[in-house]
């Protein structure tokens, strides 16, 4: 009976573990990743033609996606704040408000995630595809560093497309409110656009921006990094490019709370 | 004797319990064209990799022209990386590329790095050189049928005249008469540019076209390494089971 219980007991101990060491061993393997992909930024030869697609394809491609999910946040926003308000016959908070929450907190995470979901996952593939093709060992035979060829511009196109992604769905938003706020719920239009403006602080727009940057390179990197690592087959390449987005989704959620707390509580 | 051009000795590779190599020695003189034949999963294209640096040997040691390159990292390595041409066995086109711009790629950057005008032109050329008309420059890899992507993946090895080509499985996946076109190709490429080819391959055809010495690989180690004229005489129960495609054998056969 002893013998069993210690034999559970330690099963138990191990699988917590194999656990913890695995997640070291994927933070260091990430972390390593990250460094030579950044490192590789900023040295040259500097691969603009790649730079440039991908500055297209993750910012110019994206912005139907970010700007009809900032649009119907900034409705669904002032639709809320008002009946929220109204509560407290606060109803004339609604330009401000929505003005704020879009541009400090919805703007850059949803804009975040939904371009994970698009970026991190086409990346993943396209690398994770090229993996399995040999077209990456291919790149190093050619020798060209695939990490400067491959990883390099997508975290520097990334970084650079999220926050004018961001602050053109900031706009839209902001606009997707005024809608809503003249046509549905009976503001004047001038009042509108001058409660907003009043209230809004240059911090606010550039918290949110400081916030897409970093959710860009997250995106980016998961994307890299799964597809770089990935398994073999259509079914290595699937998980990653399901590993990517997942991961990429959680950790723009945590930095998101990291950044606020840094930004709006700790400042 | 002459310095071999690429020399493995004592070259050892494991992933995890899964014991690759154990000890390959191999020897491809300057201008000789070495084909290693082995069954699938033997370690041939391993072999390959440990020799132009995509994979590192856990022990051994890999020269060039004398010189141990096991271990060349940065510029040593770009140099030893700028000798060499490489066909992959699925031709490893980049897809988002047209088809000049990957023959070309190298031409596109790095030292030799050459307007795209120029690069261009060479592409052509070389293209023409392994039976591909100028059209096909502007395709994508992906309109491409599977032997012209095997004669791109040539052009794209041969564009910068590299004094080492390696041949990965060149014929797998093509018809009798393409292949043969390829193993033609191969042999007349690397004849006329001087250069020192390794290909390893299951295709005996291939063998006897492109090879002058063959070496078989079998359990992680050469087991006969001797002239292609040698072959059928070799003596040896491992070559003479896999040339002859016998069931039985030495060579343990999966049912």
């Amino acid at each position: 009976m002893t013998v069993a219980l210690v034999s559970v007991l330690q099963g138990f101990l191990a699988s917590i573990g194999r656990t913890v060491l695995g997640l070291c061993q994927v933070t260091g393997a990430l972390s390593l990743f990250a460094g030579a992909g950044v490192s590789h930024v900023f040295r040259p030869p500097f691969f603009w033609r790649e730079f440039t697609a991908q500055l297209l394809r993750i910012g110019y491609f994206s912005l139907p996606v970010v700007g009809m999910t900032a649009l119907f946040t900034g409705a669904a926003l002032a639709l809320q704040i008002y009946a929220g308000g109204a509560r407290f016959n606060a109803e004339s908070v609604v330009p401000s408000i929505v003005a704020i929450g879009i541009t400090r907190e919805l703007g850059p995470v949803l804009g975040g995630l939904m371009v994970a979901g698009r970026v991190s996952a086409s990346v993943a593939a396209e690398i994770g595809t090229m993996r399995v093709t040999e077209q990456i060992d291919a790149l190093t035979t050619l020798s060209t560093n695939p990490y400067k060829y491959l990883v390099a511009p997508r975290l520097a196109a990334a970084t650079l497309a999220l926050p004018a992604l961001v602050f053109i769905g900031d706009v839209i938003g902001i606009m997707g409110g005024f809608l809503v706020g003249v046509g549905r719920l009976d503001f004047n239009a001038g009042s509108y656009m001058a409660n907003t403006i009043d209230f809004l602080e240059v911090g606010d727009v550039t918290s949110g921006l400081i916030k897409a940057a970093v959710f860009g390179f997250i995106i980016a990197l998961m994307g890299c990094y799964h597809g770089y690592n990935s398994g073999r087959g259509a079914q290595g390449v699937g998980r990653a490019t399901t590993n990517a987005v997942v991961s990429a989704s959680i950790l723009i959620l945590a930095s998101n709370y990291v950044m606020t707390e840094f930004f709006f509580v700790g400042a | 004797m002459q310095t071999p051009r690429i020399e493995l000795a004592g070259v050892r590779k494991s992933f995890a319990d899964n014991h690759v190599l154990r000890g390959v020695d191999l020897k491809v003189p300057k201008g000789g064209s070495m084909v290693v034949i082995g069954g699938s999963g033997t370690g041939k294209s391993i072999t390959l990799k440990c020799v132009i640096g995509l994979v590192r040997p856990d022990a051994g040691v890999v020269r060039l022209d004398g010189k141990d390159v096991t271990h060349a990292r940065g510029a040593a390595r770009d140099a030893v990386l700028d000798r060499f041409g490489m066909l992959f066995q699925g031709g490893a086109l980049f897809d988002s590329l047209p088809v000049w711009r990957n023959v070309a790629f190298r031409l596109l950057q790095g030292k030799r790095r050459k307007s795209a005008e120029e690069a261009r032109a060479i592409a052509i050329d070389k293209l023409r050189r392994v039976g591909l008309g100028p059209e096909t420059a502007d395709s994508f890899p992906a309109e491409l049928s599977g032997g012209m992507q095997k004669r791109v993946g040539l052009a794209r090895a041969i564009a910068a005249e590299p004094e080492i080509i390696f041949f990965d499985e060149p014929t797998t996946g093509l018809d009798p008469i393409m292949a043969d076109v390829i193993n033609d190709l191969i042999r007349e490429i690397v004849v006329e540019m001087g250069a020192t080819a390794m290909t390893i391959t299951h295709d005996m055809t291939s063998v006897r076209k492109i090879a002058d010495e063959v070496a078989m690989l079998h359990e992680g180690v050469i087991q006969w390494c001797g002239p292609v004229g040698d072959l059928d005489d070799s003596g040896n129960p491992y070559v003479d089971q896999f040339i002859h495609g016998r069931a039985t054998g030495p060579i343990a056969a999966l049912r």
